[in-house]
């Protein structure tokens, strides 16, 4: 029906407009910015997504189940300061990795379990756990905010590994969101998470295991923040714990919800992710150079994710038939 | 009576287990486990931390309860609107700030202050209100953006105006006054929550714009689908919490005199816990503002009792996340399952060994010997009829009866095929009887008892009794009003047959056997009812004796039948008349022979009397098989008996075609025939009585000849 050419504005979905905005932002900020175009800011723009990307990677896959994972920064950062405090006070590694994992895994299956078969809502059960984890771990488990890494520990080493100039936690978002891509794409789990996403009864009804599969996913999510955990205590040879009470967790809906996941579920995949994480990328570091204060920074942040959600709510509208009961 | 037998009847009749079932049918048993972790708190609490009831340490806490309080209210009614609003701590933040901006920078006065408080929580509120309500998005996330969008609002006007609020020279009496005065022994941050919270909870329970409210959290389709403008309400919710977080935020730039960093933070969480704690729904509908207060003190009394017991950073938020965790799942269980649990012990048999009783089948020579005389029966209103459980004709042998559909309907004399819609009440008509002036009076099941005058006018006149003081239960309802009939004075004597069971679930009734069932009397002179007798099992027919000076009343499941007396030595006592017969009774009614017809409902069978001695049983069958496979009284057969003043049985009539006539539930006697109703039937059935007086109907023998 299109035969005189005109664009098809119908197909424009958020992920192109978001696409197109980074390109023209990137656009903007190398044609005015000076020292934007360059090979190290542009490795830097990577690299400050890279960490960012990972967790939105762990929170895309919750999403299109229609899920939320509130705690993953909790979990990031306090099992990586357990990890770390676990080695400084001469715990043999080995057995320290082995704690930390089974503490993530075990908030994580907390988590999913608490969604699937106790029927509580992602948002409370994730809010609470990661309340509870970074109260847990700051009062009984470590003795202040920051914890260092180990002199000649493998993570300090981790974060000086670099390949072509670039460094390692752009390779292990790179290698890890091509598993996820491929993971949703062409595995039967993969596929499943976006029926179970769309319509969680009928995708029950026709006898997909839903509810194992939402444990799978929070214990996915969990082990990918510990992940990125491990990175950022690499890059910065420490980690803060402060960091659960910053706005990084809602930069990761950030980057999920503005790609174009649709908080209902059901749609969206790396792709998205990545073309979330460019943009937050780029307008990062434009502001930084800019140098806007922090402050601002959030203000700006939060602006944005509140437009992101009306145009959430506008494409993906809710209606008052078909509306769930206690869908908040 | 074995001993095994002997300590099943102690076990059943003597423990309360119905008790159980009646107190979690009961809203306040969703307070019950708030109020006793409030409880638990502040004893733990109150016992480890030496000086907490201390005067002076409880004015301190409490004013900061008093804020908390304020907040909390905000969320609660967010939340039964079926919302959620976590930037309360960026309202209360910046409406403090707002306030100090123009007390200290301004300089300008309190009551501007206020004003400026006031407005920016509105604002903030109208602004999640319009996002959520009117763009309907998800109100948990977009409020989680606001709230971060305020904070970071805030945290840049704090860094910029601190110090010119340090260096400020304004002060002011009503400032001081607000932040650390007392009115009569409580501060005024408490007394102001005091008095939200009872407005708040008084436009909740007895307005519509709280019911609105509630109706929309409740269930927002149904709300929108009866015309509750859905999205205004919800958008009301939002500026009402922010105009609750913006008077916490005023109170606390009273108290402090200025605005820090820390004003407000981790206050969304805390609020939302405080909310779920106290047992606020999440999803809405349920809930209320003590609820909400409720869980306000549980949570500050245990953040703040951590803090003063020395626990280090991080703890709070540890605590906050169990409580949360703990509250919202048991809140999401408990809605899930209480109607299952309630299901599960509801139902709580009790012990009865019914007597020996005389056989009834055909052949057998006793007067109980049912014949299949009621299968010749003629037939009225065969397949138009549904439920014509009790039948009755005026003076002029028009016929009445009730339908199972609510309506009282008329067969007009002479052949009865004609019929029309007498009168529409709704419920179950059941039992019927004329009054001397001709009006009819009816027992509706699950309604009351009801007058239709001859002019079609329907009244209630009765639909509750006195209420006893030791019945869980609400026994001043009428659950299961059954029949009624009429003494000479005018009083209506009728029956409740159980407290604890709606009309169509009887058949529960039956299999848990417990004695509910009351005789009842109404006044018409003042309008009152008064419970005469109570404690039966399943009272059923009543009627008036002859001589209008005693009644007869059936115990269904008793198979028994009283009589009541109305004067005399015997006035207000009841002595069984018949005993251990083998059908279960219904209606009774006169005969023109000086004795009355009495209605047999079902018949007793050896296998469900054997299992009135089993509760165990009956309780494990009620829960584990499905309604079909349960064992009840055997309605298949039943009959009509005609039984004497003193008791006597004179013959039984009965139908065992059990096509026509299978349950009879009422017969009413007229010029020589026998009508005959069931509640399952579909047909009113005539009988030709041989030998009975042709001129002799009913009504007249109530109330004599045609006036």
């Amino acid at each position: 029906m299109n035969a005189i050419g005109w664009p098809n504005w119908r197909r424009l979905n958020q992920e192109g407009i978001v696409f197109a905005i980074a390109i023209l932002l990137f656009a903007a900020a190398a044609l005015s910015l000076p020292g934007f175009l360059t090979a190290d800011n542009l490795v830097a723009i990577v690299r400050s997504v890279s960490v960012l990307g990972i967790l939105a990677l762990g929170m895309a896959v919750v999403i299109i189940g229609r899920g939320i994972d509130l705690s993953a920064v909790a979990i990031m950062a306090m099992s990586v300061a357990w990890y770390l405090q676990l080695l400084n006070t001469g715990t043999s590694d080995g057995l320290a990795f082995a704690y930390v994992l089974a503490g993530v895994l075990a908030i994580g299956l907390l988590n999913g379990f608490l969604v699937a078969y106790a029927d509580v809502p992602a948002i409370f059960v994730t809010l609470a756990s990661g309340s509870f984890v970074f109260g847990y771990v700051r009062s009984q488990l470590i003795t202040q905010d920051a914890v260092p890494v180990p002199q000649g520990h493998w993570v300090e080493l981790l974060g000086g590994v670099r390949f072509l100039d670039i460094p390692v936690e752009v390779f292990v978002f790179a290698g890890l969101a091509f598993l996820v891509f491929l993971f949703l794409r062409y595995t039967k789990w993969g596929r499943f998470i976006y029926f179970a996403g769309d319509n969680p009864v009928a995708a029950r009804n026709i006898g997909i295991p839903v509810r194992p599969m939402l444990v799978l996913r929070y214990a996915l999510s969990a082990v990918v923040a510990l992940i990125a955990g491990l990175l950022t205590a690499a890059s910065l040879h420490s980690i803060n714990t402060r960091v659960v009470n910053s706005t990084l967790l809602y930069d990761i809906v950030l980057v999920a919800v503005i790609g174009g996941i649709g908080l209902s579920g059901g749609r969206g995949g790396v792709r998205n992710v990545l073309v979330g994480a460019a943009l937050i990328g780029i307008l990062l570091n434009a502001m930084t150079i800019i140098d806007i204060p922090l402050l601002y920074q959030n203000l700006i942040k939060a602006a944005i994710l509140l437009g992101a959600i009306i145009v959430d709510g506008i494409i993906n509208p809710r209606d008052e038939q078909t509306a769930q009961q206690g869908d908040i | 009576m074995t001993f095994r037998e002997r300590l099943q009847a102690w076990r059943y009749n003597l423990v309360p287990d119905h008790l159980v079932g009646e107190i979690l049918t009961k809203r306040w048993t969703d307070n019950a486990i708030p109020f006793l972790a409030l409880v638990a708190t502040l004893g733990v609490f109150g016992s480890i931390i030496p000086g907490f009831f201390k005067l002076t340490s409880l004015q301190e806490s409490t004013r900061q309860l008093g804020e908390f309080s304020l907040v909390v209210i905000g969320m609660t009614v967010v939340m039964l609107g079926g919302g959620i609003d976590l930037s309360v701590g960026s309202i209360f933040a910046l409406s403090c700030f707002s306030a100090v901006y123009v007390f200290f920078i301004l300089e300008q006065s309190i009551w501007l202050a206020l004003a400026a408080a006031l407005a920016t929580g509105l604002i903030f509120g109208a602004i999640n209100g319009y996002l959520v309500g009117y763009l309907r998005l998800r109100a948990f996330l977009t409020t989680l953006v606001t709230f971060i969008f305020g904070r970071a609002l805030f945290d840049i006007l704090v860094s910029t105006y601190a110090a010119d609020v340090q260096l400020s020279q304004a002060s002011s009496d009503v400032l001081d006054f607000i932040g650390d005065g007392t009115f009569w022994g409580l501060s005024i941050s408490v007394w102001l929550a005091v008095i939200l919270a009872i407005v708040t909870h008084i436009a909740l329970t007895r307005s519509r714009p709280g019911w609105h409210v509630l109706a929309v959290g409740g269930s927002r389709r149904s709300a929108h689908n009866a015309g509750i403008r859905v999205r205004r309400t919800v958008f009301m919710t939002y500026v009402f919490s922010g105009f609750c977080s913006s008077i916490g935020g005023f109170l606390i730039a009273c108290r402090l005199s200025g605005a820090g960093p820390g004003t407000g933070l981790n206050l969304e969480i805390m609020a939302l816990t405080a909310a779920v704690v106290g047992g606020v729904s999440l999803g809405g509908g349920r809930g209320s503002v003590v609820k909400g207060l409720m869980g306000a003190i549980i949570v500050l009394t245990m953040t703040n009792g951590l803090i003063r017991l020395g626990y280090g950073t991080g703890t709070n938020q540890m605590v906050l996340g169990i409580l949360l965790a703990v509250a919202v799942t048991i809140d999401i269980r408990w809605l899930k399952n209480r109607h299952k649990v309630l299901n599960e012990v509801y139902v709580a048999p009790v012990y009865l060994k019914m007597g020996e009783t005389q056989s009834a089948a055909l052949g057998s020579g006793t007067p109980y010997e049912l014949d299949n005389r009621l299968s010749a029966a003629d037939h009225i209103g065969l397949g138009e009829l549904e439920g014509p459980e009790d039948v009755i004709l005026d003076r002029d042998d028009h016929l009445y009866c009730g339908t199972r559909h609510g309506e009282i309907v008329r067969f007009f004399a002479p052949d009865y095929v004609k019929s029309e819609v007498f009168a529409h009440i709704g419920g179950f008509p059941l039992g019927l009887a004329f009054d001397k002036q001709g009006n009819l009076i009816s027992c509706v099941g699950a309604m009351g008892l009801y007058s239709v005058s001859p002019e079609r006018e329907v009244k209630r006149l009765s639909a509750e009794t006195s209420r006893s003081w030791t019945s869980i239960v609400d026994d001043a309802r009428l659950r299961d009003p059954n029949d009624c009939d009429i003494a000479p004075d005018g009083r209506i004597y009728f029956t409740d047959s159980t407290k604890r069971y709606d009309a169509h679930d009887w058949a529960l009734d039956s299999i848990e056997n417990r004695a509910t069932g009351r005789l009842l009397v109404y006044d018409p002179k003042d309008g009152s009812t008064k419970t005469l007798l109570d404690g039966y099992r399943y009272t059923n027919g009543v009627c008036m004796a002859h001589d209008g000076k005693s009644l007869f009343f059936a115990e269904s499941w008793a198979c028994r039948v009283h009589r009541y007396w109305l004067e005399g030595p015997k006035a207000g006592t009841a002595e069984c008349v018949i005993r251990d017969m083998p059908g279960y009774p219904d209606n009774i009614n006169r005969a023109s022979d000086g004795n009355y017809w009495m209605a047999w409902l079902g018949m007793r069978t050896p296998s469900f009397d054997l299992s009135l001695r089993h509760p165990d049983m009956r309780k494990r069958m009620t829960r584990r098989l499905p309604q079909d496979e349960w064992l009840f009284p055997n309605i298949n057969t039943g009959g009509v008996v005609k039984f004497n003043e003193k008791g006597g049985i004179v013959e039984t009539l009965g139908d065992l075609s059990g096509s026509a006539h299978p349950m009879v539930t009422s017969m009413r006697e007229h010029k020589g025939y026998l009508f005959v109703g069931g509640i399952l039937n579909n047909r009113i059935g005539r009988y030709k009585i041989s030998g009975a007086d042709p001129n002799w109907t009913s009504p007249a023998s109530y109330w004599g000849a045609r006036p």
